[in-house]
């Protein structure tokens, strides 16, 4: 329990009058004499804390440094709670107010006055300064390119331009950022960024699904009756690929590791790229050939469209 | 640590509904056990130490609760400063003389045009 203040002694409110404070004493004085309560110890401790705390409250002085807490019930000096220790102390962060400047970030350190963490800003470091906005721009590339990744330059105007690097693999609609290549800021405010959408241009026999490659190979008859080494164009230039004979239209040939290569969190990865056979006659209107085929189909008849519920090559439908 | 009932008895010019009135201002942020509002709060020194300042300013100097607010805005602003300052001479101190030579330099003079 703790101590009671002197007006709690002397039963009044903190409020009182020097009057009441007084009559109060005096109620209280007589009533806990020692001479009027001989051999009650607990009567005089009573009397003298009564006159204690009377003779702090009775002076005005006194009753002021009290209630500002400057001394104790006692009339002794109080240790004076001064704030700026405590501020300034590991407690006082609980009143950092909202927002406030963080040193342990120099970047926030160095935007409290305006520059990026470079020089700069000097006099308009007194006033506003907000970061640069970033900037949009789409880049077409070509197909090889969106593959393999490499540099593309994108012009923004006949004299300032871009070097944009681009990664393996890149897919259609994907957004590069270059971080601080877009809106100079203010006041020395960071520039804002370049926001890059990348499309990529269709290509004219490549086709991708994911890191695989597809491209459809066009062989002569020979070449699939027989079989062949042919060359074979890919994303990183043409590599020779063994057609092997009796090969026919659609046969789908794989070159492993000839898709898109790329680091993915450290490790690397590679598609395929899938060839598939596409048998061209080319010399049609050939008459050696012709003549061969007219000899050969007789004795090798062949129902090519059996699966589409159709007769032979010459069949009664005609 | 103190609760609400003595930290009144201490400073006796403090009125109970006053003080609840500055915790509910955020003015003193003391502990809340238990998420519990009310008379179970605690104060801490620093808690204690802002009544004070609290009470001296608003008797002392007849501080009313709009300026008040004000003041203890600017006061923390002003100590969350020198907090930050301290954080940062701290650093300055740990680092080797050829370094802090290197800021001395780079320095501008208090009112200077710069380096």
């Amino acid at each position: 329990m703790a101590t009671q203040t002197p007006y709690e002694v002397l039963g009044v409110k903190p409020t009182a009058t020097a009057d009441e404070i007084r009559k109060a004493y005096r109620k209280l004085a007589k009533e806990f004499h020692p001479d009027l309560n001989p051999g009650k110890p607990a009567a005089e401790a009573r009397f003298k804390a009564v006159a204690t705390a009377y003779d702090l409250l009775s002076d005005p002085e006194k009753r002021a440094r009290y209630d500002r807490g400057e001394i104790d019930e006692s009339g002794a000096e109080r240790p004076r709670y001064s704030y700026r220790p405590h501020a300034e102390g590991a407690q006082g962060w609980k009143y950092q107010p909202e927002g406030e400047v963080d040193i342990g970030d120099l970047d926030d350190l160095f935007s409290m006055f305006g520059r990026g963490g470079t020089r700069g800003g000097g006099r308009a470091g007194e006033g506003f300064s907000m970061p640069g906005p970033d900037r949009h721009y789409s880049l077409t590339i070509d197909f090889v390119t969106a593959a393999t990744g490499g540099k593309q330059r994108l012009s923004l105007s006949p004299d300032q331009w871009l070097d944009v690097t681009i990664p393996p693999g890149i897919e259609q609609g994907q957004i590069l950022r270059l971080k601080g290549k877009g809106g100079p800021g203010l006041g020395g405010g960071p520039a804002g960024d370049a926001l890059i959408e990348i499309h990529i241009a269709p290509h004219p026999f490549f086709r991708r699904e994911g890191d695989d490659i597809h491209v459809e190979l066009p062989v002569s008859l020979a070449e699939a009756v027989l079989g062949a080494r042919v060359p074979v164009p890919t994303v990183t230039g043409p590599v020779t690929m063994t057609i092997p004979n009796g090969s026919d239209t659609g046969a789908q040939l794989r070159l492993r590791g000839k898709g898109i290569h790329r680091k993915r969190r450290g490790a690397e990865t590679s598609g395929d790229q899938y060839v598939t056979l596409k048998v061209v006659i080319g010399a049609s209107d050939d008459p050696e050939l012709a003549k061969f085929l007219e000899d050969w189909a007789k004795q090798h008849p062949t129902e090519p469209r059996r699966e589409m519920g159709q007769g032979t090559p010459h069949g009664a439908a005609a | 640590m103190i609760g609400f009932d003595e930290l009144v008895r201490r400073f006796a010019g403090l009125e109970r509904g006053e003080l609840v009135r500055w915790v509910e201002n955020r003015w003193v942020l003391p502990e809340e056990p238990g998420g519990e509002t009310g008379k179970r709060w605690v104060f801490h020194e620093v808690d204690v130490a802002r009544v004070e300042l609290i009470l001296h300013i608003r008797r002392e100097l007849a501080v009313d609760d709009e300026a008040m607010s004000l003041v203890l805005g600017l006061l923390d602003q002003v100590y969350s400063l020198r907090r930050q300052m301290r954080r940062l001479c701290d650093a300055l101190e740990r680092q080797p003389p050829e370094v802090r030579d290197a800021i001395r330099r780079a320095l501008p003079k208090a009112g200077g045009d710069g380096p």
